[in-house]
């Protein structure tokens, strides 16, 4: 039960997150939208067996947390809740994979631990910097730029009202669950026979409550259309930020970083 | 079993974005069409129902675990199908972002999986097909039961695939599937059981809802149905075909140029430069020589002769498949212009 409610209430939080002004935030949403795509693109192209030249790119949700000032425990914990299935793929690769590709000093290091290190350092990286987006942008912005990019308007319409009432629905549901347990007594799970009322009802209540959303938007003119207004603008600022981490993603991609430090290190420092 | 950016290659991730985009970009216009504006309100909401249904679990006798319902099917049997895929292609991208269930690029693959197959499989034919034009409750139950559990499994064979093609795992594709399948066949029951419950419930309480979303469904949807299906298989065909016609010469350039020179390389006064693009080629490329990477070490050669044989195939279903993608997506964005002009003028 408390569970939930820490669930519901994370959820905000990272909205909240949204709410913050810095250098960041004050971007155009779209330019935050493209440069994240650009990043987990240029994160999965590497072979599979890549570790060193992946870990460079961890510059760039550091950056950004660093600029944004947002709280690194909070995203890693939200980061770590959502990996089990990663895990449950990768996690077989060593037993499956047992050709040695590496050797430091006298430890044979296989294919397959290489490849499971790879796919959890592109899991953080991925997952961070979607993370990082709606962090640093929040969800409504990132709605109008994905319709501004092309996305059809009913989506993006879709998107906001969803957003809109999820939080309502969540509670009502939570106030239902509430409600069960305290007249539950000892019983933990719901029963079928009970699942179907609840679950029922709050369906009715929902479909009763777009109804009611409706009505609501037709005597505000509602003709089918919704119209966003929100200024959209390409300063210098979009096109410094954009051109930079471009820049920066295709210099990490191409140019292997850790190698070169790593070579330069052990022939000055052995 | 969301589909994780960590476990996929650019190049599955892009088609199944494309298909995924051009999905969505034909539900809009389908819904749009329809001019019934007060679906995109009950849209919203019901999009935002599926994450509060998805809290309230019921336990599954005799073990320990508990069951909740999908909303793929709950939504297709109450909006139809294309609306149904744009509020689960919403859902999921709130899921992707807030939750970070999957990633920004898996989004593609994971609106397919869950959204493709509920809406347009297995709601128009088999729950369609089981409840009829005149639904009782048995039928329902049946329907949906049937519904759902085919549907997640076409899902969880979707990620398999994907997966496995995107070639980061060592799974091999049988144990994989030997373990996703059967663990997705006893959560695909338990979500049709609580759909089935949800479905009966409100065919009980009020049964003109479920009569109206029946009947909502115009007849007409058919034949485009079909010449999407006609098309996705003539694409399938030529792609595997000349693939492997591609496979046995070269390259088709290569073989003309071998014929006209009697040898297959253009003598270049400037090897270098050769070399040069050759290798940007190679590192741009994501599907390199139209074979898998894996295919290309030596020691799977030796294991299976048909190595590379299957390889070439597949990335020439995978490349006919982006090419149908994108001539869709540009299909559907030219017609988009042209109505959005055709209203501004009215």
């Amino acid at each position: 039960m408390s569970r939930l409610d820490t669930a519901f209430y994370d959820l905000g939080r990272l909205d909240m997150l949204a709410e913050q002004d810095s250098i960041i935030h004050r971007l155009d949403p779209r330019v935050k939208v493209i440069t994240t795509l650009l990043f987990i693109i240029c994160v999965i192209s590497f072979d599979k067996y890549e570790v060193s030249r992946l870990i460079p790119f961890f510059i760039f949700p550091a950056l950004l947390i660093g600029i944004a000032d947002l709280p690194f425990n909070y995203l890693l914990r939200k980061l770590i809740l959502v990996s089990p299935f990663v895990l449950f793929v990768g996690i077989f690769n060593p037993f499956l994979d047992r050709e040695v590709l590496l050797h430091i000093g006298s430890l044979q290091v296989t294919g397959g631990w290489l490849s499971l290190i790879s796919i959890l350092l592109r899991f953080s990286l991925t997952v961070g910097a979607g993370l990082l987006l709606i962090a640093t942008t929040g969800f409504p912005a990132i709605c109008m730029a994905i319709k501004k990019l092309g996305a059809p308007k009913i989506f993006a319409v879709l998107l906001l009202m969803l957003y809109r009432y999820l939080f309502v629905l969540i509670e009502e549901s939570i106030r239902m669950i509430r409600a069960y347990t305290l007249r539950a007594f000892s019983r933990k799970k719901i029963r079928y026979p009970i699942f179907k009322q609840l679950l029922g009802t709050l369906l009715l209540r929902t479909l009763d409550r777009a109804q009611r959303i409706h009505m609501a938007m037709l005597s505000r003119a509602f003709t089918g259309d919704i119209k966003i207004s929100r200024q959209f603008s390409f300063r210098t600022q979009e096109f410094i930020y954009l051109a930079g981490c471009a820049a920066l993603f295709i210099f990490i991609r191409f140019i292997d970083i850790s190698g070169i430090l790593g070579k330069f290190i052990m022939e000055t420092g052995l | 079993m969301h589909m994780a950016d960590a476990l996929l290659s650019p190049g599955i991730g892009g088609v199944m974005w494309a298909a995924t985009a051009a999905t969505i970009i034909y539900s809009a216009h389908k819904v749009q069409r329809q001019l019934d504006n007060r679906k995109i309100p009950l849209m919203g909401v019901l999009g935002a129902f599926v994450f509060a249904a998805q809290m309230i679990n019921f336990a599954i006798p005799g073990t320990g675990s508990s069951g909740h319902i999908g909303g793929g099917l709950l939504l297709a049997i109450l909006l139809g199908p294309h609306a149904a895929f744009l509020t689960l292609s919403s859902v999921l991208t709130v899921q992707a972002l807030f939750f970070a269930d999957g990633g920004l690029l898996a989004l593609g693959c994971n609106i397919f999986n869950l959204g493709f197959f509920p809406c347009f499989i297995s709601y128009p034919f088999i729950y369609k097909n089981i409840v009829r034009d005149k639904p009782d409750p048995r039928r329902l139950i049946i329907g949906t039961i049937l519904a759902a559990t085919i549907g997640l499994q076409l899902g969880s064979l979707s990620v398999v695939l994907q997966t496995y093609f995107s070639g980061i795992t060592a799974l091999p594709l049988f144990s994989f599937l030997v373990m996703m399948q059967p663990i997705h066949l006893a959560i695909g029951l338990a979500e049709g059981i609580a759909t089935a419950g949800v479905i009966s419930f409100i065919w009980n309480a009020r049964p003109e809802i479920l009569d109206r979303a029946m009947n909502e469904q115009p007849l007409g949807q058919v034949p485009v149905r079909n010449i999407i299906i006609g098309l996705l298989v003539a694409t399938v065909f030529t792609g595997g075909i000349l693939a492997w016609y591609a496979s046995e010469h070269p390259d088709g350039l290569e073989w003309s140029i071998e014929k006209v020179t009697g040898n297959s390389e253009i003598v270049s006064s400037s090897p270098d430069m050769h070399e040069k693009l050759e290798l940007i080629q190679q590192k741009t490329s994501f599907l390199p020589d139209y074979t898998f990477k894996e295919n290309k070490s030596e020691s799977l050669n030796e294991k299976d002769p048909f190595g590379s044989y299957t390889g070439s195939t597949l990335s020439g279903l995978v490349g006919g498949l982006l090419v149908l993608a994108s001539a869709l997506l540009i299909g559907f964005v030219l017609k988009k212009r042209k109505q959005s002009a055709r209203y501004s003028q009215n």
